[in-house]
């Protein structure tokens, strides 16, 4: 399944001899050819917006009302229009580091509740422990909408609505991550952690040094899908904490900015792009552990 | 005490195993049991309420759903919501899959393609979105700009009650494709190479290999990404907000109104918390219905290597 070596299986090309015969065949040059048209023309579509975003970023307001269109603006003012975005949304700096607080605050807590929950489940028998475990499971098939207004209600009763608990509290408890970090300490021989018992080590000692340290792959593939969910989450604050600016966090902000009809564009875009490079720069130094988590959470079912 | 000792365990050391056991799931446990399990029992009485969430409510049994079954609004959301469906489903799947399969194969550059097709998936909707509302704008928008030999410059893509689905689903797919991609990629890598061989040295061209190896021996995955697929289908909420926010927020007569974003609107906007947790229930209701036909249907055409179809 959906073990450290998924990666791998993806990056080893397939078996090079019988390739190598296959580059002789004229119709099988042909399909390659095609098969590199295709491939180029579909990453041009999907990097396009990117690229419109940052054009656009950077292009003078008279730029925006030209035509032709500038693919690359003539005279660029990426600095300047940072400086306009600020003056229209002065508080842009604080929605992008509400954003981390958020992401951060969900992502230790979802790795601290989810570690343990898994380790209690994957090692230990308890009374109740398959009826638990079946309860939990079961929250998964629930779509989050069709509870969005009951966590609503549920959070104005506890009188967290515009606070940074709504946004950060519920978040810190996950099924879903439960049950992929169960998968990775099921896989880790018992051995290991039997002697560390015999030493007399208790199990959260045994859980912080040896499961946890062994299912490193598992554990960075949830972290960055965690961070990137609670990083674009959008319908969620919106609902929880959609009028304090104090905890707003930066996908609210930019759609605030948009929903004033008289922001021009290249603002638009340019807060677009600051909202996009923190996950762009995390993308960039975690790629692997992305597309393993992203495998991972397919097949886990969400 | 001694009860609870034997329901425990029947050794000292069962006993503190079992302990400790309760102990590391309890965090986990009772969080999701406040957040999402109480919710969904909030759900369900709250449906029975005439309710703005002030006033004290008032019981009206399943008022709330005989008037949904007659709420023209509901079934226009309930209709955008399924052609939505029908869009992005089938085109990306095919989409998501023709990739995957361009990519299982030996080339120069994979992984730059791979990273490029991927790289939606990590953005927020919310910032691709605009910078897809900006590109279709009608007159200095990239796209009226490509259609403009062809007499498309002046399309509003986004406020023409017949057009605005194309540019909310083009950009759901677009978001979408490198998520199943990769999901695919995983299941073509499963496929035993010796398979291709014996078929090559029987002769079979590539299409006949396609047709009978890869999608049978995929199929548990197609059937995988059409589940996840048709759920995230049915809750599409983000990019219709984004790019119809800007004009009317559902798009112009609520052309763009889909099932999630009316039961926002009638919980936030109209201030009916029960009506709108009745809508909730029912769009569970149909996900769930269109869930569980797909895993009566999988016997017909998913194959599982054990040779239990």
């Amino acid at each position: 399944m959906a073990d450290a070596t998924f990666i791998n299986r993806i990056e080893i090309a397939p078996k090079a001899d019988a390739d190598t015969r296959l580059y002789r065949d004229p119709v099988e040059q042909r399909l390659r050819a095609l098969s590199y048209t295709i491939l180029i023309v579909g990453a041009f579509v999907m990097a396009l917006p990117f690229f419109w975003m940052v054009s656009t970023a950077c292009k003078a307001p008279t730029a925006l009302n030209t035509l032709p269109l500038e693919w690359i603006p003539s005279n660029p003012m990426c600095i300047e229009n940072i400086g306009f975005l600020y003056e229209r949304s002065p508080r842009f700096n604080q929605y992008l580091v509400n954003s981390a607080v958020v992401t951060i605050g969900r992502t230790l807590g979802q790795l601290i509740t989810c570690s343990l929950a898994a380790y209690g489940f994957a090692r230990f028998q308890f009374p109740g422990k398959n009826i638990l475990f079946a309860l939990t499971l079961g929250l998964l098939m629930i779509p989050f909408q069709a509870i969005l207004i009951p966590e609503y209600l549920l959070l104005r009763q506890f009188g967290w609505l515009d606070q940074f608990s709504a946004l950060i509290i519920p978040g810190t408890f996950s099924a879903f991550a439960m049950f992929l970090l169960r998968q990775a300490f099921l896989q880790i021989p018992l051995e290991l952690e039997e002697s560390a018992m015999i030493d007399g080590a208790n199990p959260l000692q045994i859980l912080w040094r040896i499961t946890l340290p062994l299912s490193q792959a598992a554990v960075a593939a949830f972290a960055v899908i965690t961070v990137q969910a609670a990083w674009n989450d959008f319908l969620f604050p919106l609902v929880a904490a959609g009028t304090n600016p104090d905890v707003r966090v930066i996908t609210l902000g930019l759609s605030l900015l948009q929903g004033e009809r008289s922001t021009p564009w290249n603002l638009l875009m340019m807060g677009s792009f600051l909202a996009t490079v923190p996950m762009l720069i995390l993308f960039v130094i975690f790629q692997r552990q992305f597309v393993e988590g992203v495998s991972m959470s397919g097949l886990g079912g969400r | 005490m001694s009860f609870l000792a034997n329901t425990l365990g029947k050794t000292p050391l069962t006993r503190r195993r079992a302990l400790w056991g309760l102990a590391l799931v309890a965090p986990n446990v009772l969080g999701l049991m406040i957040f999402f399990g109480i919710p969904v029992l909030i759900a369900f009485r709250t449906s029975l309420w005439e309710w703005n969430g002030i006033r004290p409510p008032i019981e009206v049994g399943l008022g709330n759903f005989v008037t949904l079954a007659s709420d023209s609004e509901f079934w226009g959301a309930f209709g955008v919501t399924i052609k939505l469906m029908l869009f992005c489903v089938p085109i990306g799947m095919t989409l998501s899959l023709g990739v995957a399969v361009l990519l299982n194969q030996r080339l120069r550059g994979r992984a730059f393609f791979r990273t490029i097709y991927f790289l939606p998936v990590i953005t927020s909707s919310v910032a691709a979105t605009m910078a897809w509302s900006w590109m279709f704008q009608a007159q200095y928008g990239f796209i009226a700009n490509v259609l403009a030999p062809f007499g498309g410059a002046n399309i509003s893509w986004l406020t023409s009650p017949d057009l605005v689905l194309i540019p909310i689903a083009i950009v759901v797919i677009w978001q979408r494709l490198g998520f199943d991609m990769i999901i695919f990629l995983a299941g073509l890598q499963a496929i035993p190479r010796n398979m291709y061989e014996a078929a090559t040295i029987d002769g079979a061209n590539r299409w006949q290999m396609f047709r009978s190896i890869t999608l049978p021996l995929l199929s548990p995955t197609t059937f995988l990404v059409l589940i996840l697929q048709t759920i995230s289908a049915f809750q599409i909420f983000d990019q219709v907000y984004v790019l119809t926010s800007r004009t009317s927020l559902g798009g112009v007569n609520n052309s763009a109104t889909t099932l999630s974003l009316y039961l926002y609107q009638t919980a936030f906007t109209d201030g009916d918390l029960g009506y709108s947790a009745a809508i909730a229930l029912a769009s569970f209701g149909f996900i769930l219905v269109l869930t569980l036909t797909q895993i009566t249907l999988q016997r017909r055409w998913v194959y599982y290597e054990s040779g239990t179809t």
